[in-house]
Order: structure tokens, then sequence, then C-alpha cells
């Protein structure tokens, strides 16, 4: 049988986790001194709206005289219009936010957020499924691809040279499979919790656990069952769990806010994360998705106060961090009959971080005019979502090795994110 | 025995240029040994066969099953799978007969069990406050019934798994959905088509004839919306027919667009569903229709030639226009129909055969001849049937062999499955516990060994997702994958080793630690003999010296683990030991 290189590789530096060394010391030993200059202590964090969310009521175009027309009882009210928080939030005098997402706004003042609008994928699929497909495969209309792009990027991308292990927390989603975008050859972890990352035996059956996989042939399963438990002990030995949310974040008590809570525990706890992944779903709005209140309102109360709460958490390593929201696409421009939105295309995405140029609305605005709008009824597309996957792989992560997140994709250079 | 087999034996031993038919059956009792031969020495010793074929064979042994095994002989019962429609299976029938949703049609299901977003849609709009919290709670009432769909089909696979006799019938049929794998998130509707899918096109072909199968599953309701076949239609520049089947001239979007315009300016009724508004919208989507490849794509590519098959793009279009018009009676849900009107009657060409123009549903058949007969095809299917019971790299004689069955035999599986379990290959020294199992198969063999009992509830079907293999839920074509390197990582051995322990702490719905027969007496035996008791139950008699000690150490007082505290403790360590993983 052959085995991965990894298995091989006898982790002498992550033993040392094993030993109860400071989180500190460990930051320094095992992973600051070799990681490569780009990629030092960066972080991604990609959030995924499943089911498609409806970005003409989240980044509000209230400045586009056909927005009103196209939706007469779901439209959100332009700012002046509004009653008190019944309206947009503006941020440039033709897009404002959603009222829900006013936990972000002090990010757009502060120049953190960076929304970007008429984004998503060129392929003309409206099926959530082969959407959600086409956008973590990072390869739209090709649906031979089996790894996700955030994968390809860690296979092709060493955090360390040839002779170091990576973290085995390096990749984390917080979902219970792993993670269509993270699918691939390179080791990622998926958990629901991280109280969930342990052995639940006692010490009596944990200790002979673990000596069954470090005894006996040198093959996949013992290799795996190895890396594991190391793996096991440097989270306990790093233990999360101990950091409380700081700055007076405040997450909501939804799986979502849990999740985000604990993506923060990850980075506080230095584990080497470098790539983090959460979904939130509930954005398939066909009825009565409301307008300034209602069922969009909540789904974005939720997104709004969960990410609110991690900025504020994470601090000054927001310095490190980029926050990338996405949808696999967008929503019809016109309401439809049951006061909802069926499928569209193009959608809108968030960046958020600390050296993001924020306090701008990225993108062409296609207008929704009636000969504007894609095949007669949805936003337009201006941006290649690969665009902005490849500007924050390559600018912020450090990547190089672009063709081979995205074959066959040329970005044309990217949209000034990041500063 | 047919010639055909005994053509075939006769070749395979050819080929191994060893003696044929050194079958080492343990103590059989006299049994005559069946007349098809292995077509080598077998490596592996009398008990490693018996625990081997059950491993293979099976969901994992039952507590009596080895007996049974070794009294019958290995090759007698191997016989005796291969026919899985001379092994009656009541008690398996009999558990689904409470199952609501497993043998009704998908129209049935529609409408028994309604989508709530069509409900909705029915309702209207713009509910007063009243109406709408009256809808709110209907939905939730129809999605609750809605849940049923899924669990029955969910927990099922793992009932069928854990009560049939027919187990060989079951892991080809596991097999088999994987190899033609359907993802039931892909929409509502696909909710309603995967019983029907798993009970009347996969399981009854499981061990028949390929092209049979392959012809089944192509007018399957479930594949012809999952692949999307149900809305490919002729492309506006080729040859049409209309419903009668006779060609007509064709039209292009352009003039299309013109006849809607020139109806809307003479103030003529539009077609059903286009008004003044929409018209350019409807042009659009007009436009937007025609040929979908997705289909043909993956019937050259995944269930037939393999992605290194030998066709080519133009291969992918042309199998792809000639099944076009293979789609549903009423889409989405409803059953098979050929449509003359959106099937492209052109003359195409496939793989070098030659499609005449000015047919129809005849068309598609020919492809899947085509399909099913072609070489690469034999080779392809022979490579992923030697690897689900051989071993991750199968040798290349024995799929040569296996290939040459295929196509010998015109496809037979069953025939194709006795070349490949009767090889010198199978009971070769190394395929002992050469493979790696899949989450389901974990959950499976633990149920089995446990004698445990069905569980009808969505809960041990969630055990086999938390595992990492959700039933019926691998998002693109390609299935779940085969290989050890696939399954194993950090986080999935955590996930197995958890589940022993969940298991010894019985809190596996249906299954009892302490299941298997002679658990009872156990209870307070030394712990040498508990731990022998459970390496029989669990890893069929054999583990390495070093397991053995490690779980016998705590009868040491010098040993360096603290004692275990009884029975069921033993039996979680032996389902999360490195052997328990393998089969």
């Amino acid at each position: 049988m052959t085995m991965p290189r990894r298995y091989f590789l006898k982790s002498g530096a992550l033993a040392l986790a094993t030993m109860g060394l400071s989180p500190s010391f460990l930051r320094r030993t095992v992973f600051g001194m070799e990681l490569p200059a780009a990629a030092k202590g960066k972080v991604l964090i990609c959030l995924f709206q499943r089911g498609a969310a409806d970005a003409l009521n989240v980044v509000v175009p209230f400045g586009d005289k056909s927005y009103y027309q196209l939706r007469p009882n779901i439209a959100i009210p332009e700012p002046l219009r509004g009653q008190g928080t019944a309206a947009a939030l503006d941020l440039d005098g033709f897009f404002g936010l959603h009222p829900s997402l006013a936990p972000l706004k002090p990010l757009w003042d502060r120049g953190m957020l960076a929304p970007i609008h008429a984004v998503g994928s060129p392929s003309s699929t409206r099926s959530h499924f082969d959407a959600q497909d086409y956008m973590e495969s990072g390869t739209p209309d090709r649906k031979a691809t089996n790894d996700g792009w955030l994968n390809r990027y860690l296979a092709t991308s060493g955090t360390c040279e040839a002779s170091c292990e990576p973290s085995p927390f390096r990749a984390v989603a917080m979902t219970q499979q792993t993670p269509r975008i993270l699918a691939g050859s390179a080791p990622t972890v998926a958990m629901n919790t991280l109280e969930e990352f342990s052995v639940r035996g006692g010490g009596d059956q944990t200790a002979r656990l673990e000596a069954l996989y470090r005894t006996g042939s040198a093959d996949v399963i013992h290799g795996a069952g190895k890396d594991m438990f190391e793996a096991v002990k440097m989270l306990k030995s790093a233990n999360p769990l101990q950091y409380q949310p700081q700055n007076g974040a405040e997450y909501p008590k939804t799986p979502f806010g849990n999740h985000l809570k604990q993506i923060a525990q990850l980075i506080k706890s230095n584990v080497g994360l470098e790539v983090a992944f959460a979904d939130i779903g509930g954005w398939d709005t066909h009825v009565n998705q409301g307008a300034a209140t209602g069922a969009l309102a909540q789904r974005l109360d939720d997104f709004a106060k969960s990410i609110a709460a991690l900025t504020a958490d994470l601090g000054d390593r927001m310095d490190d961090v980029v926050i990338l929201t996405m949808s696999e696409f967008g929503r019809m421009a016109r309401q439809n009959g049951n006061g909802g939105t069926d499928h569209g295309h193009a959608g809108a995405m968030f960046v958020i971080g600390g050296h993001v140029r924020g306090k701008q609305v990225y993108g062409t605005w296609p207008g929704l005019a009636p000969e504007q709008l894609y095949e007669g009824r949805d936003l337009a597309l201006t941006t290649d979502f690969r665009t902005v996957f490849a500007e924050i792989a390559g600018r912020h992560l450090g990547a190089s090795k672009m063709d081979a997140l995205f074959p066959g994709f040329s970005p044309h250079g990217g949209l000034g994110l990041l500063g | 025995m047919s010639q055909v087999r005994v053509l075939v034996t006769l070749l395979a031993c050819a080929v191994a240029a060893s003696s044929c038919g050194q079958s080492a059956t343990a103590s059989a009792g006299g049994n005559p040994r069946p007349s098809f031969a292995s077509s080598g020495p077998r490596e592996q010793t009398a008990d490693q066969q018996v625990s081997h074929v059950l491993s293979r064979l099976t969901f994992g042994a039952r507590p009596s099953d080895a007996d049974r095994v070794r009294s019958m002989g290995v090759d007698r019962w191997m016989e005796e799978q291969l026919h899985p429609e001379r092994i009656p299976d009541a008690a398996a029938d009999a558990f689904f007969g409470s199952y609501e949703t497993y043998h009704r049609s998908p129209d049935e299901l529609e409408q028994k069990y309604p989508r709530p977003q069509t409900v909705l849609n029915q309702l209207g709009k713009s509910p007063t406050a009243e109406q709408a919290k009256a809808d709110s709670a209907r939905l939730r009432e129809l999605q609750l019934a809605q849940r049923r769909l899924l669990t029955e089909l969910q927990s099922g696979r793992v009932a069928r798994a854990l009560l049939t006799d027919r187990q060989l019938n079951e892991v080809m049929t596991d097999f088999w959905l994987n190899h033609f794998s359907v993802y039931v998130q892909k929409a509502p509707v696909e909710h309603y088509l995967l019983a029907q899918y798993e009970n009347e096109v996969i399981r009854p072909n499981a061990l028949g004839q390929f092209r049979t199968l392959l012809g089944a599953v192509a007018k399957s309701p479930a594949m012809l919306f999952y692949l999307d076949n149900w809305e490919s239609q002729v492309d506006s520049n080729r040859l049409r027919l209309n419903a009668q089947g006779r060609p007509i001239p064709s039209v292009t979007p352009l003039q299309a667009q013109r006849a809607l315009e020139q109806r809307q300016r003479a103030g003529l009724p539009m077609p059903a569903g286009v008004n003044p508004q929409n018209v350019q919208q409807a042009v659009a989507a007009q436009r937007r229709r025609g040929l979908n490849e997705n289909y043909g794509r993956e019937l050259l590519e995944l269930h037939t030639l393999g992605v290194d098959g030998g066709y080519t793009q133009t291969d992918v279009i042309n199998a792809a226009r000639a099944l076009t018009g293979w789609t549903l009676l009423r889409p989405p849900v409803s059953a098979f129909a050929f449509k003359p009107q959106m099937h492209d009657a052109g003359e195409k060409v496939l793989l070098g055969h030659r499609l005449a123009a000015g047919r129809g549903m005849e068309d598609g058949e020919e492809v899947l001849d085509i399909v099913a007969r072609h070489p690469s095809t034999a080779h392809y299917i022979a490579f992923k049937l030697a690897r689900r019971f051989v071993a991750d790299t199968p040798s290349a004689a024995l799929v040569d062999r296996a290939a040459k069955t295929f196509t010998a035999t015109d496809g037979d599986i069953r025939e194709v499955v006795r070349t490949i379990i009767t090889s010198q290959e199978f009971f070769a020294r190394d395929a002992y516990r050469g493979k790696v199992k899949t989450p389901f198969e974990v959950v499976a063999s633990t149920l089995r060994a446990l004698n445990a009992q069905p569980d009808s509830t969505p809960r041990t079907a969630a055990l086999v997702a938390f595992l990492g293999q959700p039933i019926y839920g691998h998002q693109t074509p390609n299935g779940w994958p085969e290989t050890a390197d696939q399954w194993m990582n950090t986080g999935s051995i955590l996930n197995r080793i958890n589940f022993g322990i969940s298991v010894a702490a019985n809190r596996v719905p249906g299954a009892s630690a302490l299941g298997w027969n002679g658990a009872e007496a156990l209870k307070n035996a030394p712990l040498d003999q508990q731990v022998d008791g459970v390496v029989r139950a669990l890893l069929g008699g054999d583990v390495s010296v070093d397991t053995r000690a490690i779980l016998t150490s705590g009868a040491n007082p010098l040993a360096k683990f603290p004692p275990l505290k009884g029975l069921p403790q033993i039996v979680g360590l032996a389902i999360g030991s490195p052997e328990f993983q393998r089969r």
C-alpha cells in the first residue's frame, strides 16, 4: 500500500505540543520560525450563505430607480425616506446596507468592510446544487473537478519548507462534513464543535486506543491514528476553549454564531489555523421574504451580529485576517407573486479585514433597467468570483500557483481590495 | 454449468498457469466442492478464507456466520450468495412492511407528501396575518411529513444491510448505487425518485446483465433528473421531429423571436405562459434550452467507458444528442417518456458507429448498446469490481480476466463477480484485510456483529453521515471514494474511535455492546477470556500480538494502563482498533 508522505515525517516539532508548553511558545517554535513571509500568520475565513442570498436587498442599490419598480412590496426604503431603522443604511449615496446589517456599519466606517456587487459565477445555471458546486470547486460549468479551490491552495502552497509538517489545524471547517471547497488531497479537519475534537473515552480506553495506533504496521490507518492523537493533544494543550470573547463581543446563540466564536478561539490559541470555513443556511427566500423586517431580515440579523462579534473579538488580530462571504447566486431582480424572489444570477460579497481597502463598494454596476438585466430578469454579472478568490488567495495568503487554483482563468489584475 | 462459464474458467486457469482448483475449503464434512474452480492456489489459511469472504461478500459477519460458512465450505457458500434469487429473505422484507414510502411510485409520493413550496404557491399571494400564521403551521406540517421520505430512504439502506440474507446482492446494490451515484439534495423532487431507483432499478439488477441495468438507470426518473437529461432537447439548428415522430423544418431563436413579435403586433394570443411583458424573457429562455450534455458526458466518463476510455468531446455531444427526448412524462416527477418533439433526429457518429438520421428513441437504445459492449467498458467495470472486492490497486492480470468474462458473457455481472471472487488474487495473503471500510461498512459491520435490531428512526443513518458518508449524500456524480487514502485522515479516525466508544456506552440505537453470542457468559470471566470472546465476535478471531497484548494488559498488575471497567469497554476498543477499520 502506498503511503502519503506526511505519515513518514515524524513530527518532532508537533510533539512539543504534547509537553504542556505555552501556546505562545508553540507559535514561535512550531510555526512562527518556519512560515514564509507571505503567509505568516495570515488567516482567511470563508463564510458561505447557502441558498442564494438576495443581494439586491442586502447591498441595496437605492440610487437605481428601477429597483423600486421591480420590487413594489419588498424593496428596502432609501435612507432619507424610511422611518428610523426601516430604511437602507447609506454607504455612498447610491448603495445602502439592509438595516439588519447595522452591526457591520461600524466596519464600513472604519474602512474595514468592502462590499462587492454584481459578482458571481459566469455559469448560467440557476440550480443551487450546480452553482454551489462551481463556487466551491472554482471551476464554473466544469463538473469533473473533484477538489475544492481552497484545498488546491493548501495542496500547492506549503506553510513551510518540505521538512516540516503542517499543523493539523491548518484548515478547519466548522461543519459536520468536509465542505466541497475544502475537499481534496491536502489534509483538513471538519468538526461541529471544538469539544467534539477529542477522544470521548476515559483514560483507560484512550490510553489503550492510542497504544493500538502507535504499535503495529506503518500503514495509512496507523498513520492517520497517530496524527490524530497528536492533534487532539495539541488542541488540548493549546486549550482554545479558555479564550472567552474579548472587547465586549457578543456572539448570537445560534449555530452560525457558535461556529464563528470557535474560529476565533482557534485563531487566538495559535494552533496554526490558516483557512477556516463556516456556512449559514436559510437564504432561499421564494416566499414572503419581507423587506426591512421579516424572514430575510432575520437571517441577516444572525449573519451580521455573528460577523460583528467575530471582528470585535479578534481585535488587532483582524490585521492578519480576511473574512470573505459568498452565496451561490443572487435572486431575481423582480419580486415574484409570493412576496419573495426566485433564483437569479449575479450576487454580492463582503470582504472584511484590517488591511482591506474598505469604505467603498467594488464592482461595476450593470443597472436594473429592463435591457440591462441578464436574460431579461436578473442582475447581470460584471465580476467573476474567481477574480476575487484569486486576489485574496494571492495577496492575502501568498498563493502563487494561480493556474492550479483556477485552471484556465486569467484574473486580469484584481479589484484592488487589499492594501 | 453453462458452456460459457466452462470456457471462462478454462481461460482463467490457462492464464494463471498453475494448479487450478486447489480450494482450501475448511472442514466441510464431505461437502462436494463446486465444479467452478478457483484460478490458483489460495494463500490464505482456511480460517482466513472464512473471515475474508464474510468481510468482502457481506457487510460483516453476524455471530453465527463463520460457523455456517465453515460447515458449508467457502465455495458452496459463495455460490449460494451469487444466486440471491434462491435465498429467502422474509426477515428483511417483513421489516420494510412498516415503511410507508418504500414501494410507492414517484407520483404517489408527490401526492402524499407534497412539497411545501408547491402548496404555498397554490395558496396564493399576500395572505393576511392570520392566513400567514395558518400557512406557516401547514408548512411546518408538510416539512415534517416530507422528512419521512428521507428517513425511510436512509434508514432503509442501513436496515437492509443489517438484515438481508442476500448479502452479496446488497453489497452489489451498494456498489451500483455508488457507480450510478445520485444526490438526494439536488432538489426536493429527488426525494420522490430514490425509493424507486433503489428498489426497482438497482437492486433487482445488481447481479444481472449490465446492459439491462444501464438501460434501467438511463430511464429512471432519479437519473434523468439528477443529470438533467429530462430537459435536454434538440438544438434549434438540428433536424427535429413532431409529436408523431415525423421530421419538421427547424426554427431558429431569431425566427422564434420575430414570430412572437409579429403575433404581439397583430394582437394575436401568445403561446401559453408568454405575455407582452415577458416576450424577451421567453425568447431568452427558449434560447437557453437545448442540448444538455451532462448525462451524455457522465454516461461515457463514469458509467461505462471511464475517463480514459477513448472517447472525444464529439462523442459526448453525439451521445447527448442521441438521448434527447428521453425525458419525464410530467416533469419533474412522474415516469420515463420519450418525447419526439425534443429529440435530435439528425445523423450522429458515436465511437465510430453511424446513427442514421430520422430516427427516434432507438437512437438512445443504440447508444446504450454501443457503450455497454465497448471493450473500455468491460475493462472499467472489471477494474472497479476488482478494486471493490480485492485490493485498492488490483493486478492487471485479474482485471484482464474479469474484463474477458464481461465480454464473453455480454456483461453478465454475476459471472464477472464470480471470476473475481474465486480468483487466486482474491485469496492472496495481501488481500486479507487489505481494504479499508467505508463509514457505511463500519456502522453496518458493527450492527451485524452485535446482532442489533434495525432502527427505523434517522439516528443510525445519521451516524453514517457523522462518520463522513451521508446516504444518497454525495454531491458529484463520481460517487464515494473506494480507496484507503481517501477515507483515512485525522478527523475520520477520531470519529471512528468515538463511534466505538459510543457503542460501548450503548448509545447506538438497537445495538447492545453485549449483543453477541456468549457475551453474557463472559461478563465476569477473566480479562483474557473476555478479550478472546470480543476478538472472535468483532475481529474474526484474528488480531496482532501487539493488539492482543494491549487489550489484555489490564490483567497484569504491572501493566502500564489503568484497568478496564468491564466487557463493553473491550467491545468499544475493538471497534476503535486499526483491525476493525479493515475488511
